[in-house]
Parts: structure tokens; C-alpha cells; sequence
């Protein structure tokens, strides 16, 4: 088929060399993804984000690449708790060299706050926000409050 | 090291076993130097006075020591200390800490920090194990909990005492009455918690409807702060209200609780009828606590 004369060069994201590749994010959430895993403009990495991208297997998606960083496992995981399909993918000199899914953790720290304005995890004490993941929601283990609806908005 | 900080974390299996071991407290002679050389801190950062003076009761009885904070002026806490660190500090000077604290998840964060067993005396409007226990104790001490049926009366949203002990009686397969004001029911995530595990959990709107069907009537305090005026208080506080005429009728062992302090939920002529339970309950707390000191202390 033949190119459009004045269509614009250039992919959407280009490949990275070495890095990690966040695919399959629930549309919408690639913003989300960065906060969890404390990327924000301060940090020094060179990020591409694509936002509802066509996706044969989910519909649409967003997409993260990550340039000279590769992301461990117990980083990553944390997004599951708001992008449960995500897969990331290690570049290593343009090549996936590692890929796998996410999976829950058992407790999420420091992410979450909870909405429990009579927390205790509210206040100035040295500690961190602390939540168990049950099949209902998320579980703050010091005020008992139950998050079990739209987690993203109440993501530090 | 064992912390007493939620109902939650207890089974089935270690709630009898406190109440059994109260009840030996209660029944028999028993080693009253049991706590000898032991200290107990009381840090209570709101009022209370039966449960901070029933603590120290229980361990003087044990043959322990307590000490306590004066006020909560008169600590720390008005400089900006945190409650971690008090906690940190106050664990180099006693062998357990009681704690009362109006943030709820405040025992379990001191828990995190304390190098002594901590036990929950209250924190905000979350949890306060011990009176649960001694709550189920006075109805262990008329009948037993399996399948007893209770009706949960006046303000069932913010009750901290209602919510702890509707969880527990979840575990011994209770029927659950609700009665409460509008506004003030039991929260739906704890009604749909209670469902899950089996509890049949029946909401009414007047007491009248179901207080013949009980074994137990539990009746906690309606809050004025939680109405708009003293004129709509005052018009839902007596329809609440447990009278002799209410009580016509109810089945011959019917238990009447209250954690106190009561205001005018229950009508002082109540106190003389053969239902009223709530001043041996109060009592109770002696030989529970008792038994939750040496559960984290011995």
C-alpha cells in the first residue's frame, strides 16, 4: 500500500534500548502507574506515556516506556492493584529480555490513604499508610476502613 | 510479645479461653501474686473511668502496680510528641501498656513501637476489645452464645462497643436485630461483612416489633452531638428508650446490657427488674480484664 505524501514521520513511542516497556495498562491509568511507582517530573528518567492506545486484547490500553531503567518486580506489583493486566517488559539493547504479568501483593504500603479522616495513619506519626488486599477491597489495618471502590482516587 | 488490640485478631477458640479463664478468676480462689513486681502503664489520652479504674483494679488484685498519666495537658503530647514516641519512652518504664486514644488505629500503631504488650482500652471510634469480652462474658454468665439471639438498640453507626460485638457474635452463629434511628444504622460494609460469614442480620425500625423474639437486648447511647437540634434529640431519644412497658412480655431470660454511662436510654425503674444486667456487666470487667492481663503479663 502506498504511504500518504504528507503523512508524518515517526512512530508514536519509539523504541527504547534499554529499559522497561509497561504494556497492557487499563486505559487511563498510565498517569496512575507513574505516581505508584514515584516517577513525577522531578525524577530523572526519560518516560513516554500513550494513552488509549488500540489493544487487540483488552481493547484499549495506555503504554509506559521507561528509558535506562529496569523496574524490579516488588516496584511493579503495586500497580496491579489499578492496572491488574499490565505486562513489563526489560529491554535490554532493543530486545525484550525479561517479560512477565504483575501480581497482587498481599499489602500495599505507603500508596494508599485512608479515607478515614479519624486514622490514625492521617496524622504526623512516623508511619507509613498500611492496607491488606482482600477479595472485597483494600483493608487499613489500623482503622479497619474498607476501600472496595475506586482506589485510584484515593492513591497518594 | 502479645498485644490485645482488636476483636478481629481474636478466634473463636481464644475468646473462650479469656472468658473460661474469667470465669475461674470470678469462681475460685486464685493467686492474687500472680502480677507481683509487674507495672502496668495507664495512658489514656481521653476520659474514661470505669475502664481506666477496672485496669487498675484488675492488676492490683493480681498483686501488680499501675501508673498513669496525669492528664493529657499535663504530657508530652501538647509539646507535638507523637504517639510513637511516647509509646517508645513509656515502654522503658512499665511491663504493659493500657491505651485510650481518640484516633482510631492508635493501638495498633503503638503496638508497632512498644516493646511491651500492648492492650486497647479504645481508640476513637474503632475498636475496645475488653468491653466486647465482658459483654460476652455477662451473656455467657445467663446462657450460652451459640446461636443466641440478640437486638442491637440506638446508635448503631458510630457504637464502637456494637460493631465489636456484633463481629464477635458472628463468630458463635448469632441472629442479629438492629434498631436504630435513621441515619444511625449499622454501616452497610459491616452488615454485608456480617451476611458473609453467615449472620442473619434483620433491620427494624422499632423495638416494639422484636423485643419478645430476643435473648439479649444491647442498648448503646444515642449521641445529642449527632442531631441537628435538642427538639429532634430529645423526639428520637425516647422512642429508644427501654421502659417496664416495653418489656412486657419478653421471654423470662431475657439479658438487658448497656456499656455505660447511660443517659435516658433505659428508665431507672428497669434497674429492678430481673433483666437488668448492666451493673454486673459493668463489674464483670474486673475478672475480664483480670484475665487479659495475664493472658499478655504472666
Amino acid at each position: 500500500m502506498r504511504k500518504e505524501k504528507n503523512a508524518p514521520k515517526g512512530l508514536l513511542i519509539s523504541p527504547i534500548e534499554n529499559g522497561t516497556v509497561i504494556d497492557h495498562i487499563t486505559a487511563g491509568e498510565a498517569l496512575n502507574v507513574l505516581r505508584i511507582i514515584g516517577i513525577t517530573g522531578t525524577t530523572q528518567e526519560s518516560i513516554s506515556v500513550a494513552t488509549n492506545v488500540e489493544s487487540g486484547k483488552i481493547g484499549f490500553k495506555d503504554i509506559v516506556k521507561i528509558k535506562n531503567r529496569e523496574l524490579r518486580k516488588e516496584e511493579v506489583d503495586k500497580i496491579a492493584l489499578i492496572a491488574p493486566r499490565a505486562s513489563i517488559n526489560i529491554i535490554r539493547n532493543y530486545k525484550v529480555w525479561d517479560k512477565k504479568g504483575v501480581e497482587i501483593p498481599s499489602e500495599v504500603i505507603g500508596i494508599v490513604r485512608c479515607p478515614n479522616p479519624g486514622c490514625i495513619s492521617n496524622t504526623n506519626e512516623p508511619i507509613h499508610s498500611c492496607f491488606l488486599v482482600q477479595p472485597k477491597g483494600l483493608r487499613c489495618v489500623y482503622c479497619d476502613w474498607l476501600i472496595s471502590k475506586d482506589i485510584t482516587s484515593h492513591i497518594i | 510479645m502479645r498485644h490485645i488490640i482488636s476483636i478481629r485478631d481474636l478466634d473463636r477458640a481464644e475468646i473462650d479461653g479469656i472468658l473460661d479463664h474469667a470465669q475461674a478468676l470470678q469462681g475460685q480462689e486464685y493467686n492474687s501474686q500472680a502480677l507481683k513486681g509487674k507495672l502496668l502503664g495507664l495512658l489514656f489520652f481521653e476520659p474514661s473511668t470505669r475502664t481506666r479504674m477496672s485496669f487498675a483494679s484488675a492488676i492490683a488484685r493480681l498483686g501488680g502496680q499501675s501508673i498513669s498519666m496525669d492528664s493529657v495537658e499535663a504530657s508530652s503530647m501538647v509539646k507535638g510528641e507523637t504517639l510513637a514516641d511516647t509509646i517508645r519512652v513509656v515502654s522503658g518504664y512499665v511491663d504493659a501498656i493500657v491505651l485510650r486514644h481518640p484516633k482510631e488505629g492508635a493501638a495498633r500503631l503503638a503496638s508497632e513501637f512498644a516493646q511491651v504488650p500492648v492492650i486497647n482500652a479504645g481508640d476513637g471510634a474503632g475498636q475496645h476489645p475488653s468491653q466486647t469480652l465482658l459483654d460476652l462474658y455477662t451473656i455467657r454468665q445467663s446462657m450460652p452464645l451459640e446461636g443466641v439471639t440478640v437486638g442491637l438498640l440506638g446508635d448503631l453507626r458510630y457504637g464502637r462497643t456494637a460493631h465489636s460485638l456484633a463481629h464477635a457474635l458472628s463468630l458463635y452463629r448469632a441472629t442479629l436485630h438492629t434498631i436504630s434511628p435513621k441515619g444511625l444504622e449499622l454501616p452497610s460494609g459491616l452488615a454485608g461483612e456480617l451476611r458473609d460469614t453467615g449472620t442473619e442480620v434483620i433491620e427494624h425500625d422499632d423495638v416494639q416489633e422484636v423485643v419478645r423474639d430476643l435473648d439479649v437486648l444491647y442498648v448503646t447511647r444515642i449521641q445529642r452531638e449527632r442531631f441537628p437540634d435538642s427538639a429532634s434529640y430529645f423526639k428520637v431519644a425516647s422512642s429508644y428508650r427501654v421502659t417496664p412497658e416495653l418489656l412486657t412480655g419478653v421471654r423470662d431470660h431475657l439479658v438487658v446490657l448497656h456499656p455505660l454511662p447511660r443517659v435516658n436510654e433505659i428508665d431507672p425503674r428497669v434497674d429492678h427488674l430481673p433483666y437488668a444486667r448492666y451493673f454486673e456487666q459493668s463489674a464483670n470487667g474486673i475478672p475480664v480484664r483480670m484475665a487479659m492481663l495475664l493472658r499478655v503479663m504472666a
